[in-house]
């Protein structure tokens, strides 16, 4: 059990790392921003009681504010990704449901399964932050296309980190 | 009663959701007001530690970049000298104005983070409160506008590029003295509009478009663009102008914070006739 919550915060920090040192830095042209840091939303535990797991999101939100100068805007998209995901991940359950202290993965449920979870949470999370962000509906179309492209880039990178961290084990 | 309790727990998870949206809605509205203090700006000491460490890899690979940037500079500047000796050891470097006090003093400060990718890009810098930077002070560099002091504190600030939906800069076209509001609509940080520019203005494209004297954060004079295209609305008396901005924003390492001793003085003679929020 301490080994697991070890895990999530290594995990933590080590994605807010790469978020804040290297893909903040990078600059795809201006319709472009990869958020990997949602990973970490993504990884955690499925049976996490859903209030904690709104409130760990609410924090990682803040955590990656306090390096962006946005106070509120990332807290905001990853609260509203935190409350769609146990809803999703009902939806979407296998057959015989999850075992317990299951993390979603590709590993475990498969690369379709994982897409298709994956997707919508960081659509939803990309949503909310790039509305946030122009806050007017002028520029409607614009924002949507910087949405779509960020969500692709960032669900590639989701799923590149996935397959670099994946430890030839059998039990898992 | 197994019903309502489950009822009663999942209400119970969209509250807390509800609560924590509103913390969230109270921190950006708070933020965007323009001076507001707060804890958690990027000015904090783990932040800007990051972002120190950050910026000195970075600076080795614009290393070359900015030498050049800043032998071009230090020629003009030594071109403009009647004598050939430059006191570099002070760190407010002071001009002139025509009328001979002093209006406006220049802090040079150094880019630690920057960001252009973002529909509101912000910029920290490393000087702050106790170098006498305060909020609402214009940035400038050699080359033009780069945008305006939002938060400091202690040996920091943060500033609110040109590239942000909020920064609204009073421009001119330095021919003919017409002005209007420039503005950046987002997408490509080469280009920004200077909006409410009477029709029967004759514009031309490549026209130097400078700041005015009417805001007090910013000289006059200043360098922001030339004219690249001017667009009409049907239906509206005004041009939009297309400017292509001078500065670019991707490679800024060094930057000038604009003093202006007057500030004050002509704040609050015009605050007698215009109780409204003046624009930057």
């Amino acid at each position: 059990m301490i080994l697991l919550i070890l895990r999530h915060i290594l995990r933590f920090i080590v994605l807010i790392t790469v978020q804040v040192i290297i893909l903040n830095n990078i600059q795809l042209g201006t319709f472009i921003n990869p958020f990997l840091y949602v990973l970490f939303l993504l990884s955690l535990p499925v049976q996490l009681p859903k209030g904690l797991l709104l409130l760990v999101a609410f924090l990682t939100g803040l955590t990656i504010d306090m390096f962006q100068n946005t106070p509120g805007m990332h807290a905001s998209a990853c609260v509203l990704l935190a409350f769609v995901r146990p809803t999703w991940l009902r939806i979407i359950a296998p057959r015989d449901g999850y075992e317990t202290d299951v993390e979603p993965s590709i590993r475990k449920f498969g690369f379709p399964w994982y897409l298709a979870y994956a997707a919508l949470l960081i659509f939803i999370h990309h949503l909310l932050l790039f509305f946030v962000e122009v806050f007017r509906f002028s520029e409607f179309f614009d924002t949507l296309l910087r949405i779509l492209m960020s969500s692709a880039l960032t669900l590639l990178l989701v799923v590149i980190s996935h397959y670099l961290t994946m430890k030839p084990k059998s039990n898992m | 009663m197994r019903l309502l309790f489950l009822l009663l727990w999942r209400n119970n998870f969209t509250l807390f959701f509800i609560l924590l949206q509103s913390i969230c809605l109270y921190l950006l509205v708070r933020n965007n007001r323009f001076q507001q203090a707060s804890v958690l700006n990027a000015t904090n000491k783990v932040v800007t530690t990051t972002m120190e460490g950050v910026n000195y890899v970075k600076e080795y690979i614009h290393l070359r970049d900015n030498n050049n940037l800043l032998a071009e500079e230090n020629a003009k500047l030594r071109a403009l000298l009647n004598e050939a000796q430059y006191d570099n050891d002070s760190s407010a470097v002071t001009i002139k104005d025509s009328a001979s006090i002093q209006q406006y003093t220049y802090l040079d400060a150094k880019v630690i983070n920057n960001s252009i990718s973002h529909r509101n890009n912000f910029i920290t810098l490393n000087k702050g409160r106790l170098q006498g930077v305060l909020p609402e002070m214009g940035v400038i560099t050699e080359k033009g506008v780069v945008g305006i002091v939002n938060h400091v504190s202690d040996h920091y600030c943060t500033v609110m590029s040109l590239l942000h939906k909020e920064t609204n800069i009073s421009a001119m076209i330095k021919r003919n003295k017409f002005f209007g509001s420039l503005k950046w609509e987002g997408n490509d940080p080469n280009y920004a509009y200077l909006n409410e520019i009477d029709k029967t203005v004759p514009i031309q494209k490549g026209d130097t478009i400078v700041t005015t004297s009417f805001s007090t954060v910013f000289p006059a004079n200043i360098m922001i663009g030339r004219v690249e295209q001017t667009l009409t609305e049907p239906g509206s008396p005004f041009f939009k102008i297309k400017v292509k901005l001078s500065m670019n924003f991707g490679n800024l390492s060094h930057v000038y914070i604009v003093k202006n001793l007057m500030k004050q003085e002509q704040e609050q003679l015009e605050v007698i006739n215009k109780p409204k929020e003046d624009e930057q």
